[in-house]
């Protein structure tokens, strides 16, 4: 498995990597986002609506509080917030599978809480604070679907560090 | 018309009986009850089968409350939308079956909707006006021309206001959710001693965001931190962040008053039990001299008795849902009107 770790330097730079991540999404792809409060992950997500071509108008808030918002994209997007949750038996109550297996792509904040419910093939995406405001994101790929969507990703990479913007350091 | 509502779309299961959307004679939310000993000490929040074990319990007490049984009704409300699917059916399917069985009409009620005409239980408002509606998962600007005819001004563009409560009081080291502790903690500190920003504050439109203020907390934080629970920069601190957003709220909301010409206003959700909010709009509106309302706390908060406002009004005119209606986990409220004209 290769692990890669991506250095953004601003919310911005951390929204076109999560755009770029979006663009290449299909259906029945779960994507893990996991790390502390205020470390990038609603930034990513919506970078990851625009390259899903969710229309710009939308905005793309924080599900938080109703766990989960769907957009419409080219596929549709799940985005979920498990924060509240505590733990499995909530997430088989709430019948989640449905959408992590179906015809849209799972894009999941919090998504340690799900522990064993976690879909066995996935990417996931840890996000942590690094110095004068950057954040940190380890990829780390699950399975062969996410093996490939990460050469596709990151085409020229050969080095655990990169530009996200250039695709290289 | 007697009507009996239920609200099922997050957290909380609720039911009320309540006459021509007026008089409460019961309004019961699952967790202020016995459901708890009933069925082993499950406090009733988030998932489906809670709903589902804490609904049925939930009507008898609402009825029972009120003095009410099933043939004293005139119709049944129940919320539709927006919620989790799975949460929003446990209410709705309770109140098909109980129209179906009793031939009673039955209506679909949007959660936010009832936000809105809440206050309406203590004192009608005239329209046109506007309405803010603070919650875990709303922080929206509304113009209200009548029942079913809405318009958004203005939303949050990332983290509702009381989600950046609850957030907030977690790095600050309470469990979640902890809004209302910052609210108790901030009435002993100084909203001035730290400088939090404002976002959005000069940016011309009616739009909120309040992700970035957790992420400055946050800095802070890391800049400076809490020595453990007992902290003396709590208070202050906890003042502070609240000042922030209740700027941010009062502006916006300011801002829509005089862009919409609006000289009434309905503050409405969970948020609008915080008393540093209720406190600044209320000098918002003296200052604008316009008229203000704000629902007693226990209207603020979800509950059923809410719904039965609208319910009433659709109902007396003839806008029943019919009992094919399904749950609509997204259904914003500006598509309302198109909604009832397919009805």
């Amino acid at each position: 498995m290769t692990v890669l770790e991506v250095v953004t330097g601003s919310a911005m730079e951390t929204g076109s990597l999560g755009q770029r991540v979006g663009s290449l999404l299909g259906p029945g792809d779960f994507v893990a986002l996991t790390g502390d409060l205020g470390t990038g992950k609603t930034e990513f997500a919506k970078g990851v609506a625009v390259g899903m071509g969710v229309d710009a108008a939308i905005p793309i808030t924080s599900p938080t509080f109703t766990l989960l918002n769907i957009y419409q994209g080219r596929i549709p997007l799940y985005h979920f917030d498990l924060y509240r949750l505590a733990g499995e038996g909530d997430i088989l109550e709430l019948g989640f599978e449905e959408y992590f297996y179906g015809n849209g792509a799972s894009l999941v904040e919090w998504a340690e809480r799900l522990q064993g419910e976690m879909p066995g093939e996935r990417l996931t995406i840890t996000f942590s604070h690094g110095e004068n405001g950057s954040r940190h994101l380890l990829f780390e790929p699950h399975g062969k679907r996410y093996e490939e969507l990460m050469r596709e990703l990151f085409p020229h990479n050969r080095k655990k560090c990169f530009d996200p913007l250039q695709d290289s350091c | 018309m007697l009507l009996l509502a239920i609200e099922s779309s997050c957290d909380e299961t609720a039911a009320a009986v309540v006459r021509d959307g007026r008089t409460v004679l019961s309004s019961v939310v699952a967790s202020q009850i016995a459901v708890h000993a009933e069925y082993g000490g499950v406090v009733p929040e988030i998932a489906s089968r809670r709903h589902l074990e804490a609904v049925v319990p939930v009507v008898e007490q609402a009825l029972h409350q009120a003095g009410v049984w099933f043939s004293d009704l005139g119709g049944v409300a129940a919320t539709q939308g927006p919620g989790l699917a799975g949460a929003l059916l446990v209410g709705l399917s309770t109140a098909k079956a109980l129209a179906f069985a009793n031939r009673l009409p039955l209506v679909g009620i949007n959660h936010i909707e009832g936000h809105l005409f809440a206050s309406f239980l203590e004192r009608p408002v005239e329209f046109p006006f506007l309405a803010l509606v603070v919650s875990g998962g709303h922080s929206h600007l509304y113009r209200v021309d009548g029942f079913g005819r809405y318009r958004t001004l203005g939303q949050t563009i990332d983290d509702a206001a009381g989600e950046a409560f609850d957030k907030v009081a977690k790095l600050l080291g309470f469990s979640y959710p902890g809004g209302a502790l910052i609210d108790r903690l901030a009435v002993d500190g100084d909203p001035a001693a730290v400088k939090f920003p404002r976002p959005l504050l000069h940016d011309g439109s009616c739009n909120f965001s309040f992700s970035g203020l957790k992420t400055a907390v946050l800095t802070h934080l890391q800049k400076f931190p809490l020595s453990g629970p007992d902290d003396p920069r709590l208070p202050d601190l906890c003042a502070s962040f609240q000042a922030a957003v209740c700027d941010v709220l009062v502006a916006k909301t300011s801002a829509a008053l005089m862009g919409s010409g609006c000289n009434r206003l309905v503050v409405a959700g969970g948020v609008a039990c915080n008393s540093a909010l209720r406190r600044e709009m209320g000098c918002l509106a003296d200052e604008r001299g316009i008229e203000l309302h704000i629902p007693t706390p226990a209207l603020c908060a979800d509950n059923a008795a809410m719904l039965a406002v609208p319910a009433d009004y659709y109902l007396e005119h003839g806008m029943e849902s019919g009992l094919g209606l399904d749950a609509l986990a997204v259904w914003p409220l500006d598509s309302i009107t198109a909604h009832l004209a397919a009805r």
